[in-house]
């Protein structure tokens, strides 16, 4: 019985980290919007600037990650 | 996935529902083929890849520099080709009229003389036509003034008057140059 | 998910696809044991080895298809580490162009039905983020000597904040290895996970045209994923090497 409770606990929590995969995608849509409206201000200036987009939705992105594995690791491992 | 029999760490990882990445006994396995992968990767990139890729790219960068020499000296020998046409066609042209200005010279000379030629022959059947109507309206005078005398004589006659030829000839004669 | 009914009803398990197993009988793991991943990183090198060493075989001046392949990563790689690190980047032009040719290929690879996802395997991308790591630091020393802890002192900060900002960028250099290790199984464990889950739900035959559609359209996906994420490591790491060399912020 207890290790019920435990095992609930660990699908909520896995639950809640999920919630966490979610913001990583708005800070992903944040970077690609303000790229998007930077670049179309200076289109010029937009294809030296890739590398850096890809840079930074890869940082942002590692933490949505994050959280995925924390969902994983409660559900899986425990 | 699988039918056959699941054993070993495989077992103990799939029976307790876990992430089989976290099972470390495979780790050692991995890596050790991982490392054996990138090794022989490695080798290949770096020993036939890149240095073919990199000759490669060395050759048509020369080979199109080399192309764009050769339009280049295309280019200029297509130029003077085209200057010495202009040249050659300039002469042709200048030639051509001196050709046409001989030739119309030619033609106004032989114009000239046979229009002399002409004139002159015109004026002298001019001058004989002349002379002629000077000869056919002398004899005419001459011919008006004996019938106006002979005419005169009846005249003066039938008028019962005597008078003498001499007079009569020097009258009309006065007369008609009158 | 429903990964404990036991009985009848759906059972999905979206990671028991990523389990290493022995191939040719045997029942223990040795650390030379022919396994299913394996014959998939075998296949890594068959396919390098296909596109990339015989398909500039003939050294075409007017480069067949295989040959542009080649040449289009070969362009890429090397631009990349030209335009982050300069041009005394480019000794390890091979190390990078490998690293990035493996992932991408495996990636690719992992796509195909029934396959086996290497790069979802912390055990390798973990080998392949230390791996960039000691490289960095060593190369950081080598070049700079003492002078490379400068990355970790932020000259152009207050004075007070500085040993603050020391200790920050300390740790964040430590969990590079982590981050970049983790990104990138993470990302593959995550779409092929998905997969399973979708392929799990369409035993049910009201909601199997569903599940086939979603798959479809998560495949289209994780086909862009399996390029950007090894475009993403490797441009990682450019960028951690570049730090070696030109330490100063």
């Amino acid at each position: 019985m207890e290790g019920d409770i435990v095992q609930m606990g660990a699908y909520i929590g896995a639950g809640l980290s999920a919630i966490g995969m979610g913001t990583a995608a708005i800070g992903v849509g944040n970077i690609i919007g303000n790229f998007l409206s930077g670049a179309l201000r200076n289109p010029s200036a937009a294809p030296g600037q890739t590398a850096m987009l890809f840079i930074g939705i890869a940082f942002a992105e590692a933490f949505g990650i994050f959280s995925f594995l924390v969902a994983l690791l409660l559900m899986f491992a425990l | 996935m699988s039918s056959e029999p699941i054993t070993g760490a495989a077992e103990v990882a799939e029976q307790s529902g876990g992430m089989p990445q976290l099972d470390f006994t495979t780790w050692g396995n991995q890596i050790f083929w991982l490392v054996v992968t990138m090794l022989v990767t490695y080798f290949v990139v770096a020993k036939i890849f890149v240095p073919r890729v990199s000759a490669v790219l060395a050759e048509r960068k020369a080979s199109v520099t080399n192309d764009i020499a050769a339009a280049e000296e295309l280019k200029r020998k297509a130029e003077e080709a085209e200057a010495a046409y202009d040249k050659a066609l300039a002469e042709a042209r200048a030639e051509a009229q001196s050709i046409a200005a001989q030739a119309r010279a030619d033609i106004q000379a032989e114009v000239d003389a046979a229009t002399a030629k002409a004139e002159a022959e015109i004026a002298a059947k001019q001058a004989e036509s002349e002379k002629a109507i000077a000869e056919i309206r002398a004899s005419a005078v001459e011919s008006i003034q004996a019938v106006a005398t002979d005419v005169t004589g009846e005249i003066v006659a039938a008028f019962g008057a005597k008078a003498d030829a001499k007079a009569i000839k020097a009258a009309v004669a006065a007369r008609m140059k009158g | 998910m429903a990964a404990e009914e036991a009985s009848g009803g759906i059972q999905i398990h979206p990671m028991e696809q990523f389990t290493v197993r022995p191939l040719f009988g045997g029942t223990e793991l040795h650390w030379y044991t022919i396994t299913n991943q394996t014959v998939w990183m075998a296949a890594v090198v068959a396919v390098v080895i296909v596109l990339f060493a015989l398909g500039t075989r003939r050294r075409a001046l007017v480069p067949s298809r295989t040959q542009s392949i080649g040449e289009l990563a070969f362009g890429f790689i090397r631009n990349m580490i030209v335009d982050i690190g300069g041009k005394d980047m480019l000794v390890f032009f091979p190390h990078i162009l490998t690293l990035f040719l493996v992932i991408v290929t495996a990636n690719l690879l992992s796509l195909i039905p029934y396959s086996f996802s290497i790069m979802a395997q912390f055990a390798v991308t973990v080998t392949l983020a230390v791996a960039v790591f000691v490289t960095v630091t060593v190369m950081g020393f080598v070049k700079h000597g003492v002078g490379f802890l400068k990355l970790f002192w932020v000259s152009s900060a207050p004075a007070a904040l500085r040993p603050v900002l020391a200790i920050i960028e300390l740790m964040s250099y430590f969990v590079r290895p982590v981050s970049h290790s983790i990104r990138l199984a993470g990302n593959m464990m995550a779409g092929h996970a998905v997969f399973a889950v979708f392929a799990g739900f369409a035993v049910v035959a009201v909601i199997s045209p569903v599940s086939v559609l979603a798959i479809s359209a998560m495949y289209a996906l994780e086909t862009i994923v399996a390029i950007v994420q090894a475009y993403v490591f490797t441009i990682l790491a450019v960028v951690y090497l570049n730090d070696a060399y030109h330490p100063g912020h």
